[in-house]
């Protein structure tokens, strides 16, 4: 089976459509969402919308912290995320906030984790940097592939039998075994605000049959996109820096 | 639980192990059957459990990744893998024959056979190279031969894919490779550099004409680490009658700085192909090793490696060879002057980039053509005079540059042949402007665009400005 997989779409419209048409044409037959619907884009109720219907229809969907912030205003955020999730609050309808408070912090499917942060403890939101987070994630679970999301830049670590680490940055569109002697962590760049340097939508998508992982990208109306934030009033960097990928 | 294979007659995943082929301390080989299965087919299996060498699991995990992924004459072919949590192993086909390990007992070989050697193991390179792969244990029982003469490689546990996570490089801090044929970059930690495989194969082609490792046997860290900084005893001090042009290419393999040897295995197999083309440098006439202050020099300098490398395939993009087809006769001078420019512009931008500048002479079917003109001129050197004159305002360094005459009946056929037989990554010819000739004779530049299986580009001269005026400039 064919899964795509897609994290931190933060209300961008442009950016999960494409995403979605491109990993539908290329045959993705199950959807899971990795967390961060809102925020930062200027979009939220057309993507929590959106969400709702996939998850209506069998996709999986987990908690992110700007998810979260939406119920909960003692979740601590930068500047220019507060002011984004503000505005966001006002958009969104009790149904949508309902269901945004509603989702799980994680999700376990056969033998894989989604997940949006470091997994050891997912109510810390902490960022995997490096191996060192990756190690604490792997070595907290059970699973062998873990999901997650949060940190905008894709990375894909495995641990070994001994405990040793590997990282790796994917190249996109060439798949890489998953191979069943380790357990991997497969962070996934951001569909709404790619922040590698490479401003196209970042998605991954997942072979169940062979256990390959490709992380796929998709080039997306930025221009509407950031359009639609200045219109909205949002802090202009944040329609900005969509053009750059940062 | 992993369980030991031992026993010929056992069947696993429906494979019958025939006979004990190999066993090394790594992994065994076996030769197996399976029903529906012509080909001859072998199975490896690493050496797992207690005691066992921890990098035997990592790589095989690197073995099990990269080889599903290769194709082509110049690996064994992929068949499948078991699972790791049951009994891991690999099928692939079986290469019949020796590998290159076996010519050890009749070293030193003639130069003629170890250019030949070196072109066939350099054109499997560049094929392995351009499938995001170096293999980093390039070493002569890694090395066997198809019976048309094609090199395999084999053995892809130590290597590193460039999109692929590299699990040797995180799992050991050691260098892993075989001590006489590892490049100084491999024993600093870089695994990523396609020159490496140039070196190791470099070390080859000295051993198996000189019949002496250049850089010993010693096994040590210490020992291997002075390549770092000693460089090996040129070959004509060893065998006087030791071709320049060989010992050129090879002590350029053997630089310690990867960015003075050849940058592609492409640009290798090139010069090992043309042995009368190889631009001599100080390094051919070397009969001494460097003295011993540039030893010093080198061996205390600080580490230069840069830190952020380019990705294998941009490092092969930026070195191409370069094939223009020039009409000596019909040619106009600003066509050739279009090709120059046109030609110019990539070398410009590629530094590593070579040029090939191609004459064709047609033969004709009937008439036995004479090398001596009705002057007593040589037509072969004439022409290759003439391409080196067409040339020469490039201003290229004589290594980028080589000429060569072709004799064909078909030019368009010539061309192609030539392209293919030396991997040439772009064609320049320019387009037969008399509209006449070309319908009497048709399109060379068509043919070739069509047939060929790089880049080709067609140059026309510029449209704008009096091409009769130009003309009369020259």
């Amino acid at each position: 089976m064919l899964i795509a997989l897609f994290a931190d779409i933060h209300a961008n419209r442009q950016a999960f459509e494409a995403c979605l048409a491109q990993a539908r044409a290329d045959g993705a037959e199950r959807i899971i969402l990795l967390g961060d619907y809102v925020g930062y884009g200027a979009d939220p109720e057309w993507v929590v919308t959106t969400v709702m219907e996939l998850v209506n229809k069998g996709a999986v969907a987990v908690l992110g912290n700007h998810d979260s912030a939406i119920g909960t205003p003692r979740e601590h955020m930068n500047q220019l995320a507060q002011i984004a999730i503000e505005w966001t609050r006002g958009e969104l309808g009790a149904r949508e906030r309902r269901f945004l408070a509603g989702l799980p912090f994680q999700h376990h499917e056969s033998d894989r984790l989604y997940v949006h942060s470091e997994a050891s403890n997912p109510r810390a939101w902490t960022y995997v940097t490096g191996t060192m987070e990756a190690a604490r994630s792997l070595t907290a679970t059970t699973a062998h592939i873990t999901f997650c999301g949060h940190i905008h830049h894709p990375a894909l670590y495995s641990m070994s039998a001994t405990a040793k680490m590997s990282a790796f940055t994917p190249t996109t569109g060439a798949a890489v075994p998953l191979l069943p002697g380790r357990r991997w962590l497969a962070v996934l760049g951001s569909v709404g605000q790619p922040r590698d340097n490479n401003p196209a939508a970042c998605y991954g998508m997942l072979d169940t049959e062979k256990s390959e992982l490709t992380y796929c990208r998709a080039a997306y109306d930025i221009e509407e996109a950031a359009n639609r934030i200045r219109r909205k009033g949002l802090p202009i960097w944040l329609a900005e820096r969509l053009f750059l990928g940062r | 639980m992993v369980r030991p294979l031992h026993e010929p007659g056992t069947t696993v995943d429906g494979y019958r192990l025939e006979a004990l082929v190999h066993s090394g301390g790594m992994a065994i080989l076996w030769s197996v059957t399976k029903p529906g299965i012509a080909l001859p087919i072998l199975m490896k299996v690493p050496r797992i459990g207690e005691g066992a060498d921890p990098a035997a699991i990592v790589s095989f995990e690197m073995e099990q990744m990269i080889l599903p992924r290769l194709s082509g004459v110049h690996v064994p072919k992929f068949i499948s893998a078991g699972d790791f949590s049951v009994q891991p192993y690999i099928v692939m086909e079986t290469i019949a024959g020796t590998s290159l390990l076996a010519r050890l007992p009749e070293l030193p070989l003639p130069y003629a056979e170890i250019a030949q050697i070196g072109v066939k193991v350099a054109t499997a390179l560049d094929d392995l190279h351009r499938q995001h792969v170096v293999h980093l244990d390039i070493k002569p029982s890694n090395i066997m031969f198809r019976p048309n003469g094609e090199a395999v490689l084999l053995d892809f546990g130590l290597s590193h894919h460039d999109r692929l996570p590299d699990l040797m490089q995180e799992e050991f801090r050691l260098p892993f490779g075989t001590a006489p044929y590892m490049s100084p970059e491999q024993l600093r930690g870089m695994r990523s550099d396609p020159r490496s495989d140039l070196f190791a194969l470099g070390v080859l082609l000295y051993f198996f004409s000189t019949g002496i490792r250049p850089f010993g046997e010693s096994e040590t860290l210490r020992g291997m680490r002075r390549r770092l900084w000693r460089d090996p005893v040129p070959p004509r001090k060893l065998r006087p009658d030791y071709p320049p042009w060989l010992q050129e290419i090879v002590l350029r393999c053997l630089e310690i700085e990867p960015a003075w040897r050849y940058p592609t295995a492409a640009q290798l197999a090139f010069d090992l192909s043309h042995p009368d083309q190889v631009r001599l440098t100080k390094r051919s006439e070397k009969v001494e090793r460097d003295p011993f202050g540039t030893v010093i020099r080198r061996r205390f300098k600080p580490d230069t490696l840069p830190q952020i490398r380019p990705s294998l395939n941009d490092q092969l993009f930026a070195a191409p060879i370069i094939a223009v087809a020039i009409d000596l006769t019909e040619g106009s001078v600003p066509l050739h002057e279009a090709l120059r420019t046109t030609a110019g512009r990539i070398l410009a931008t590629l530094p590593a980039a070579r040029l090939a500048c191609l004459n064709v002479r047609k033969q004709s079917r009937i008439t036995i053509d004479f090398t001596l003109d009705e002057k007593g001129h040589n037509k072969q050197i004439d022409r290759l005079v003439a391409l080196r004159h067409w040339a020469e305002p490039l201003k290229l360094e004589a290594s980028r540059l080589t000429v060569h005459v072709l004799e064909a009946l078909d030019p368009a056929a010539a061309i192609l042949e030539f392209a293919n037989n030396n991997r040439v990554d772009h064609i320049l010819l320019g387009a037969r402007e008399n509209s006449l000739i070309r319908s009497l004779l048709g399109s060379v530049s068509a043919k070739v665009a069509a047939e060929a299986n790089c880049t080709v580009t067609v140059v026309r001269p510029p449209r704008t400005g009096p091409i009769t005026a130009d003309q009369s400039k020259d």
